[in-house]
């Protein structure tokens, strides 16, 4: 029963909610099905099936709130939830941060956030890709290593307020290490779509594989500042990463990026390079996400950032009425805008730098500056003339996202990863602090 | 639960803060009351017999099914406030077949005979799927059957039974103490895990543990708005393989960190408030410490910084999955090769035993047996500095030319397959009668570090950066005063081989990583790494210190 209808999601709600005699009830029902498949040294070395679903209930007393659940749908077992919850709710201490729940809302319509044909992937169709992908990479005496995912699933909510919501997502997920059979070449290819039908594992292969064989014998060049190239997949964890310290309270409260000297946010202050606008939008063609939040909150076109402004801070709806601001919820993905280049064109247009495919192991080293470090990955290259020269070996870098949008060269084509859009960026001075004798 | 989504939900991403809410932890909410009830092992054993006879009916040559209770109960405070409790639970069963040499797997959450049968049958299915594009098939390590046997982490005070009002008293003191030595905020939290797994296997085992975790931990920050800055400092805690027990603190397990820095280690117990108290002076005494000068210095790590260099560099590329390029698309591999250990390269300097323990007391990988029917034991991994063994579980051994596995297979959830995880991995202690103090007066140039900060490492484990918590300049044998926005980078063969001395047995304790992130889909899985005061010699320390308008 993973995948249940508006009107089947809805009637078990109605049910739960009608067996409540707290002063607010909200409950709400997840559920999902998916399989994946692993494969590593040319063979598969895992796979799997998953199948969920389950009911969540909090009930709410004055300023105090319990939460039950269970996995079970009938009649019995959903009032003893709901009593459950209520009996959590008498004996929890009442919180000072306590809103009501939300009542009704107007949520944009949903878009194209689920695809039938991602929904009936098979074990078969799964275990084909992944032995094609395999395949190709044996034709060509390289090894991968590769993860195919896929999901379908639903959230449904109703409260005693009358709130009303439900949505389906799909997601399928691809990624492939290709590395040549001594160990000295290696590459990285990632997507991740809404619907099947744009999935095309062969051309993720190919790249991967390409780029396996163009890195191996990496010379080694001195650490230092340099104008980089970095891919979508090299970018989105930096973007990431920086978008999610976005939140008001800390920055509010003076330990954020975006605190000002003295007390408040640097909201309305251009902190970006003009060039820089950053947007959510769970209606976007390319990356559908639920028009609702966790807690019930309307997901809407949201500016972030624009022409390198803090427009907005997203809050918890607490700390939005104590300060007076936009009641915003994080949004599920982030949108950069950019332009029509693609990560060639960018090649093309650079007279000395270094192209990166993926950073990894990104880990924060200063809140304050949103300093992090992390290391290049799976093809690196010198860049010279609007030319690949030679690989290179792999660097670590110490820099920060705020200070890369300030050093902007050029923006690329967004493409989508993780549910976000995310373009190739073109970047001077980017700090790299060592080498690395990684492969 | 997954990783990465808890690390969102709890702010526990270094650098970041702890959010307001937390609607669940990937389990599903429960009343707390009923964290408490298991469930009968005759039924599991019934239930465990369906999916296994099911598995074997639809051709699986070999089949094992977990059925687990995964219970969470987390604590969330801020100041003097409770943010959030809860109480979450994740019930369910996952069936492992091989069918025609390939691994399928299947997990449900209903857990009744049919339920676990259409599982099963799922799981062949899948292996069947992927065994028409395999080219070799999977070899399994001979495992005998250990029939009906049971164990438990050796608790002294379950978590779960202590109200949840003594916790919530004792992290809203840690913070009346922060704030009252003049934090200007605080964050802390208590999560305790309970895994109550049964494993049984057409091996022949019906194997019923009950597992337990604990941490307590908070994030003390101070800000001086008329500078803009902040800094904080984490809890010096460790998460345990314990009961609620940790929390009473016991003379015993207090141990003295180097003089002049005021630091204290906590052994089998942990005093929170004092903790914390010191953790509000430090976080202020930060905001003015003098910047790091960078260059070559002697590091005199702490048990407490130490165990995720140990976890980073020696526990990760050990990993013979890593090893074999089973992780290449995600954790990566590792520079340990096969061909690597049969140079005999030193891995370390001749003071660096290594030794990796599934038994040891107190530990949070402790089981009796793995996720895959192993008995647990403990081994070398390095020994007089030489690289002697990997961990590996039952589909590796024969790879290596061994015939057992060593006990290292986990899967964080029902719903996750098990592989290959890390066991505990420890430096073992010096042999020779030498204190935090006595260590400290040799050193002429050099940073005495404490505590878990920021950490960043390649994918074949060479190359490392670690911060920390709080950093003191060692100048002519002395503690002279706090730095800050200190980070060090080094090669993890020339790092190990710059140990030059090691604290002795006295100063031994365990650190602790709770989630620990591998596997695709990511699962998380907690391992102790206990050390004592170890130096390094001449190692390049950065200065981390920018600027951004």
């Amino acid at each position: 029963m993973a995948i249940l209808t508006q009107t089947e999601a809805q009637d078990i709600l109605k049910k739960v909610l009608s067996f409540s005699t707290a002063d607010e009830c909200e409950a709400t029902l997840n559920g999902s099905i998916g399989g994946n498949v692993r494969s590593a040294r040319n063979s598969i070395s895992t796979a799997g099936a998953v199948d969920n679903v389950s009911l969540a209930v909090q009930s709410r007393f004055g300023k105090r709130s319990g939460l039950a659940t269970c996995n079970e749908f009938d009649d019995a077992t959903l009032r003893r939830c709901v009593q459950r919850a209520e009996e959590i709710a008498r004996l929890a201490p009442e919180s000072p941060e306590y809103v009501p729940l939300l009542g009704p809302q107007q949520y944009l319509a949903a878009p194209a956030s689920f695809a039938a044909r991602t929904a009936d992937i098979t074990p078969d169709y799964r275990a084909q890709q992944i032995g094609a992908s395999m395949a190709l990479c044996e034709a060509k005496k390289l090894t991968s290593a590769g993860f195919f995912n896929d999901s379908a699933g639903f959230v449904a909510k109703r409260n005693s307020k009358g709130l009303e919501a439900y949505q389906r997502l799909t997601s399928v997920d691809f990624s492939i290490t290709v590395r040549t059979p001594d160990g000295t070449g290696s590459g990285y290819a990632i997507a991740n779509y809404t619907d099947l039908a744009k999935f095309d594992a062969a051309r993720l292969t190919r790249v991967a594989a390409e780029k396996a064989a163009s890195s191996v014998n990496a010379k080694a060049i001195e650490p230092g500042k340099y104008t980089v190239i970095l891919e979508p997949a090299a970018a989105i964890d930096l973007f990431n990463n920086m978008m999610g310290a976005m939140d008001a309270r800390n920055a509010d409260e003076g330990r954020s990026f975006l605190s000002k000297k003295g007390g408040g946010n640097k909201k309305g202050e251009k902190v970006f390079d003009e060039r820089v606008t950053i947007y959510s939008d769970p209606t976007h063609p390319e990356v559908p996400d639920l028009t609702f939040a966790n807690d019930g909150r309307p997901q809407q076109k949201v500016t972030w950032i624009e022409k390198g402004v803090v427009k907005n801070l997203y809050s918890s709806r607490f700390w939005a009425q104590k300060a007076g601001i936009p009641d915003l919820p994080p949004p599920g993905g982030w949108i950069m805008q950019g332009g029509t280049q693609s990560t060639a064109d960018l090649i093309k247009s650079t007279a000395k730098g270094i192209l990166v495919t993926r950073l990894y192991y990104i880990r924060a080293v200063d809140p304050q500056t949103l300093l992090y470090t992390g290391l290049t990955r799976d093809g690196t290259f010198y860049i010279e003339n609007g030319q690949i020269k030679f690989p290179i070996k792999n660097f670590r870098f110490n820099e920060s996202p705020v200070i890369m949008l300030n050093n902007l060269e050029a923006i690329g084509k967004p493409v989508r990863l993780n549910g976000s859009l995310v373009p190739p960026l073109k970047i001077r001075d980017f700090a790299f602090t060592s080498l690395s004798d990684a492969v | 639960m997954k990783r990465r989504d808890f690390v969102g939900l709890t702010g526990l991403a270094a650098g970041a803060l702890f959010l307001p809410t937390l609607p669940s932890l990937g389990g599903t909410p429960v009343d707390p009351s009923r964290l408490l009830e298991g469930t009968d092992p005759a039924l599991k054993k019934r239930l465990a017999d369906a999916g296994l006879n099911a598995a074997k009916a639809a051709g699986a040559t070999y089949a094992d099914i977990r059925i687990g209770r995964y219970l969470n109960q987390s604590i969330f405070t801020r100041e003097k406030q409770v943010q959030n409790i809860a109480s979450t639970e994740s019930f369910g069963a996952g069936v492992r077949v091989l069918a025609n040499g390939s691994w399928g797997f299947a997990a449900t959450n209903t857990v009744t005979e049919a339920g676990l049968a259409k599982a099963a049958q799922l799981a062949v299915a899948i292996a069947k799927a992927n065994a028409k594009v395999q080219k070799s098939t999977v070899e399994l390590a001979p495992q005998k059957g250990f029939g009906e046997v049971k164990w438990q982490t050796p608790i002294q005070q379950n978590a779960f039974a202590v109200p949840v009002a003594q916790k919530v008293e004792l992290l809203l003191a840690a913070n009346a103490k922060a704030t009252d030595n003049g934090a200007s905020f605080v964050n802390s939290s208590l999560f305790q895990i309970n895994e109550q797994k049964y494993f049984a296997s057409t091996d022949g085992s019906y194997i019923d543990q009950d597992v337990h975790r604990i941490w307590p931990t908070f994030s003390v920050t101070a800000i001086d708005r008329a500078s803009g800055k902040f800094r904080s400092r984490d809890a010096l805690s460790a998460p345990m393989g314990l009961g609620y027990e940790y929390l009473t603190p016991k003379a015993a397990d207090r141990i003295p960190g180097a003089a002049g820095t005021g630091l204290v280690g906590y052994r089998n117990s942990y005093d929170m408030l004092e903790d914390a108290a010191l953790a509000a002076k430090q976080a202020k005494e930060k905001l003015i410490a003098k910047s790091v000068t960078p260059g070559k210095y002697d590091l005199v790590l702490d048990p407490n910084h130490l165990g995720l260099t140990i976890h980073e560099s020696v526990g990760h590329p050990l990993e013979l999955d890593r090893v074999l390029g089973y992780e290449a698309n995600y954790a990566g591999t590792s520079f340990a090769t096969l061909e690597w250990k049969a140079k005999k390269i030193p891995y370390g300097s001749k003071l660096v035993n290594i030794v990796a323990d599934k038994l040891q007391p107190g530990s949070l990988g402790a089981v009796g047996y793995d996720d895959e029917g192993v008995k647990t034991k403990r081994w070398d991994l390095i020994k007089e500095g030489m690289l002697v063994d990997y961990e590996k579980i039952r589909d590796q051994a024969h790879i290596v030319g061994q015939t057992e596995s060593d006990g290292c297979c986990y899967a964080d959830s029902w719903d996750s397959v098990q592989f290959q995880r890390m066991p505990n991995v420890s430096l073992q202690p010096g042999r020779a009668k030498l204190s935090v103090d006595e260590l400290v007066k040799n050193v002429d140039k050099g940073i005495y570090i404490a505590g878990r900060g920021s950490y960043s490492i390649d994918q074949q484990r060479y190359n490392f950066q670690f911060g920390g918590q709080v950093f003191y300049a060692i100048e002519k044998g002395q503690i002279t005063g706090m730095l800050e926005d200190v980070a060090y980078q080094a090669n993890t063969q020339e790092f190990w081989n710059s140990c030059t001395a090691i604290c002795d047995e006295s100063d031994y304790r365990l650190f602790g990583s709770f989630f620990d992130g591998k596997g695709q889909p990511s699962q998380v899985s907690a391992v102790s790494h206990g050390s004592a005061t170890t130096r390094f010699n001449g190692v390049t320390v950065i200065n981390t210190a920018r600027k951004i308008g």
